[in-house]
């Protein structure tokens, strides 16, 4: 693990959809490496051969009958919303492609 | 005003919940300003509820909960009522539907008044990273109640409610109960649907309750705990019974006092501990030391985890279908407005490291590191309760500390919650009880900690130590 | 077309299909095409705050059903979150599987014999729709873009072929088969248009025996058509672009079915960081054996069986037969050549007809069934209807229903008397006596000059047979 640069936090913030400018980059760095500093002693454990734990319990296989539920009614999904149009949820052009 | 009685008195028909009800609206009004309790009152909806009780009981019904008010954590979704976790982002934000343990909890005959503080998405350990500013201790306004759920402690501290709700992914129930003398539970992962719940970091979350007492804290969780079909980890069996069981004592009982769960601790708190030790001794419970290194990588593994899980749980606040808007000349530049706007600093920060723990390169180190290190924790608790039946140790390091005081280091906030970690890595049970009192006469929380399924026993032990100090 | 000498295309095919489920992946919404937006739609499938996902039953029958029809192994699998902000999926993260899928490792033989490897075919849910405002509704150079969230959760499994195909036709094969077996499996209804099978194209040509070449991707094949020409096309950029020095660069390309060009959608350069982790709020799928094995033996025959059963009723058939009893398959109608056939129907006959007339409104014929066509081709048959006649009778019962001899009376198809088609050949060599001599002579040409007018004199309703039969045995 190397220490955490400016570039590393610029490059989440993008990828997290969140602006910095140059004070919040270089604080936000500052506070994040030492955060990851304190995590360095994880890096010095031996875990080969650890499995991972995603859950704290072992349940499997929970899944339920395919009945279908009311939906909600669509006056009240959309009042929440920031922008209507033609009964669908209005956004600014989107520039790229789905991948 | 205690839950059981209000509920036994609403039940016999002594009181009406329309009184209780208001009674507590008068004290909510007395002191929420000064507090910041509250961020949403729902005055005219809670006097309606209680009228509804009233009429339930008139019917011959004996709701649990007849007529006990409660305050909500403002993550928990009630439908048509603000719910904002905490955040700007989620401003005027009303669900178009109950969380589980709002149905539940309604349907007990409780009444919820409204929505308590919290640190933003949960994100804090003294309620002080609210967009909606911090809440301040009833004991001592110039302190923090602890956090996340500093709302709902203080709440009950305060005298507004007997009773509240809050959640824990990292011990954001058992501190503020510690900072503001409560009793709060995080019960084992899976006891109580988080349907409805706004996530943090959804394999650590848990909703539990707070109270003044033991048997108070116990009757809630008995009425919003059990399995919910909405909750794929939801575990598959009904609510255990607790309230039956609060006078089991601990004789017999083997308690583990744990090293790692006082070490670094004021001295003050580490006395209550040994102190608390005594007392089980003396109630007939087997007392020896006991010590599991591997709990201090806990909170180097949260602090991974759990940004982890919340960076992909917070993506979804992108100013398209709900919430704050912030617009752009495009979708990606709107996303990116809403959320330099939305969210706070701390929110920011910690999306930042779950994003960067996660991305290429990083996430062997990082997350993938850590989830081993759960693994680790977990059989290492294992260990301690094939010996032990119980883990005591503190709940926070210290007493309830100044607003301000940590604002600006991080790390040393972090640190707030040590003791707490491990059990939500692990999925298990543990409470804080109120233990003595330390600096300035402000109480001191001891943590108990079993097993997954094991609240049972915690609450019996914890009676012992209530006992003990006479309440 | 085709590549020089020493040069191939390598294909693999990305086949997304969404499953006939009554409900979405996640919540209890109605899995429907085509109703208002934002109809369907709930706080689970829209995303909001505090909602959880909880696995629908049948669609984990559903994807192991494929996996069970192309051999694949069923087995342990969890669900992962591919982080991605898009405004058409509500949690900016989609729900699917990662390393370890509920089927992996399989193959699927094409009629042609060749066998094409799967990767794995895994269970995900699908994103909403966009439709786009202003720039002629194409995403480039619109002003606003609208998003419905009712298809957003519905149940999608992406069967992930190896790179086995070597050829535009076999893609098409291949799609088309597996199409076949989507349908067979009772998991999809197959329709490319509708969007519910979408395939895209991984394309890449190489030099024999040197490594696969850069591949790029094609979106936008909407028809089995367009995949084929679409492949085509793109091997042809490709190695222009490689002979002529240049490189292929790793890519997304939008195929444009009118133009019949592919075009960079989106550039592969900076690569994705999906942060993909396993979803914590669902837990581990483990099928046990006996789970597995219901659903094998709920799995009826696939196509390729289906095609050999019908072929075997055929004695030596022909190309054009055997095109035949695929197109019966495809169609699904070997209901209808089996009631046929147990009736005493000819094969030949029963697998023409059903493939001919029964395509098309193959899916809208509600008063069509298997017994009513049989019944129809056994008065063919006997010779009571002309094969016009019998064609006519099941448009008119697929549309309307009936029973086939009530249906042919109102059509006007009564049987011809053999003495009024006696009369009518009796006039026409009246008036046409010197064609009628040449065909005395042995002109057959001339046999159909005759059919061909008393036909016309019947509307179509004699028998063509039966005529010829008479002028033979007239001639003498």
């Amino acid at each position: 693990m190397a220490g955490l640069s400016r570039e590393d936090v610029a490059k989440v913030a993008r990828l997290a959809r969140i602006a910095l400018d140059d004070v919040e980059l270089d604080r936000f760095t500052d506070q994040l490496a030492q955060v990851l500093e304190h995590a360095r002693d994880l890096e010095a454990l031996d875990l080969a051969g650890v499995a991972p734990t995603a859950h704290p319990h072992g349940l499997v296989n929970v899944v339920r009958d395919d009945v279908v539920r009311a939906s909600l009614e669509r006056t009240e999904v959309l009042a929440q919303a920031p922008d209507v149009a033609e009964d669908r949820f209005s956004v600014p052009r989107i520039i790229g492609e789905a991948p | 005003m205690n839950a059981l009685e209000v509920a036994a008195s609403v039940r016999a028909g002594e009181t009406s919940a329309l009184e209780v009800v208001a009674e507590s609206l008068e004290r909510v009004a007395a002191r929420n300003e000064e507090l910041n309790v509250f961020v949403h009152l729902d005055a005219e909806g809670a006097l309606a509820a209680a009228r509804r009780v009233d009429e339930r009981v008139a019917a011959g019904e004996t709701p649990a909960l007849a007529g006990v008010p409660v305050a909500l954590k403002d993550n928990l979704c009630v439908r048509g009522q603000p719910t904002t976790a905490g955040s700007r982002i989620l401003a005027g934000w009303r669900p178009p539907y109950d969380a589980t343990v709002v149905e539940r909890l309604a349907a007990a005959g409780a009444v919820a008044l409204g929505k308590a503080n919290m640190d933003e998405f949960a994100m804090g350990s003294s309620t002080e990273t609210s967009a909606y500013g911090p809440t301040r201790n009833p004991l001592d306004p110039t302190r923090v109640p602890g956090g996340s759920s500093g709302g709902s402690a203080a709440a009950v501290a305060a005298g507004m409610v007997p009773v509240a709700l809050g959640s824990d992914t990292g011990g954001s129930i058992r501190q503020p109960a510690a900072l503001c003398g409560l009793v709060g539970v995080k019960p084992t992962y899976g006891l109580v649907s988080r349907y409805g719940l706004i996530a943090f970091a959804s394999s650590l979350d848990q909703i539990g309750p707070f109270a003044a007492t033991v048997a108070e804290a116990a009757l809630v969780l008995e009425v919003i705990a059990g399995h919910d079909p909405l909750d794929t980890t939801s575990l598959p069996e009904p609510a255990p019974a607790l309230v039956g069981h609060l006078d089991d004592g601990v004789a017999g009982r083997r308690v583990g006092l744990c090293r790692e769960l006082v070490e670094g601790a004021d001295p003050e708190v580490v006395a209550a501990v040994q102190r608390a030790a005594e007392a089980l001794a003396r109630a007939g419970a087997s007392v020896e030391e006991v010590s599991i290194p591997e709990l201090r990588l806990g909170l180097s593994a949260y602090y991974l985890i759990a940004p982890a899980e919340a960076s992909s749980n917070l993506a979804r606040y992108d100013g398209v279908r709900y919430g704050l808007r912030v617009d752009g000349p495009d979708v990606e530049a709107m996303n990116v407005a809403t959320r330099t706007v939305g969210f706070g600093d701390e929110v920011k920060r910690r999306i930042m490291l779950g994003t960067y723990a996660l991305s290429a390169g990083y996430y062997d180190a990082y997350y993938g590191q850590a989830l081993k290190v759960r693994t680790r924790m977990i059989e290492a608790f294992a260990r301690a309760y094939a010996r032990v039946d119980t883990l005591l140790g503190a709940t926070a390091p210290s007493v309830a500390f100044a607003l301000g005081a940590k604002t600006q280091d991080p790390l040393a906030m972090y640190l707030s919650d040590v003791f707490t970690i491990p059990t939500n890595l692990a999925g298990e049970a543990a409470l804080s009880v109120p233990f003595g009192t330390g600096e300035g006469g402000l109480p001191i929380g001891v943590q108990l900690l079993g097993p997954a399924r094991s609240e049972a026993r915690l609450f019996a032990a914890a009676r012992v130590l209530e006992a003990e100090v006479g309440r | 077309m085709s590549l020089p000498e020493g040069w191939e295309v390598v294909v693999g095919l990305e086949v997304h299909t969404e499953l006939r489920t009554a409900t979405k992946l996640f919540c209890g919404c109605a899995n429907a095409f085509g109703a208002e937006p934002n109809t369907q739609t709930c706080p689970v499938c829209l995303g909001l705050p505090g909602s959880l996902p909880v696995l629908n039953r049948r669609a984990v029958e559903l994807a192991m059903a494929i996996g069970l029809a192309l051999h694949a192994t069923v087995s342990s699998s969890t669900f992962h979150r591919k982080n991605y902000f898009y405004p058409d999926m509500p949690k900016d993260f989609q729900i699917s599987q990662y390393d370890r899928p509920i089927n992996a490792g399989g193959y699927l033989d094409l009629p042609d014999g060749s066998r094409v490897g799967i990767e794995r075919a895994h269970l995900e849910e699908d994103t909403g729709k966009s439709t786009h405002l202003g720039g002629g509704g194409r995403i480039h150079g619109a002003e606003r873009s609208l998003v419905d969230y009712n298809r957003s959760g519905v149940p999608l499994v992406e069967i992930v072929s190896a790179p086995d195909i070597r050829s535009a036709a076999q893609a098409r094969a291949y799609a088309a088969e597996l199409r076949g077996i989507l349908i067979a499996t009772g998991a999809s209804d197959g329709r490319m248009e509708e969007g519910s099978m979408r395939v895209d194209a991984n394309v890449s040509v190489h030099r024999v025996g040197e490594p696969f070449g850069t591949r790029c991707e094609m979106k936008n094949l909407n028809s089995l058509r367009s995949l084929q020409r679409a492949i085509d096309y793109e091997a042809e950029r490709q190695y222009a672009l490689v002979a002529s020095g240049g490189v292929v660069r790793q890519e997304t390309r939008h195929w444009d079915e009118d133009r019949g060009v592919t075009s960079t959608m989106r550039s592969k350069e900076e690569a994705d960081d999906y942060r993909y982790f396993q979803e914590p709020d669902l837990v581990e799928l483990v099928p046990e054996p006996a789970w597995v094995e219901a659903v094998r033996a709920g799995l009826g025959p696939m196509p390729a069986a289906r095609r050999a059963h019908l072929a075997a009723l055929l004695d030596e058939p022909t190309p054009a037969q055997l095109d035949a009893v695929g197109t019966v398959v495809d169609l699904g109608v070997d209901d209808f050549v089996e009631a046929a056939v147990a009736q005493g129907v000819e094969a030949d006959r029963a697998i023409a007809r059903a493939a001919n007339e029964l395509a098309g409104e193959a899916r809208e014929r509600p008063g069509l069934t298997p017994g009513a066509f049989a019944a129809t081709l056994r008065l063919e048959q006997a010779g009571e209807l002309s094969a016009t006649q019998a064609k006519a009778v099941l448009a008119t019962l697929a549309l309307a229903g009936g029973d086939p001899v009530g249906v042919a009376r109102e059509l006007g198809f009564e049987r011809m008397a053999a003495g009024e088609l006696e009369g009518l050949i009796d006039g026409l060599i009246g008036e046409h006596p010197d064609e009628w001599g040449r065909f005395c002579e042995g002109d057959d040409k001339l046999a159909q000059f005759f059919t061909g007018r008393v036909m016309r004199a019947t509307r179509g309703q004699a028998d063509g047979k039966v005529v010829l039969d008479l002028l033979r045995a007239r001639r003498g």
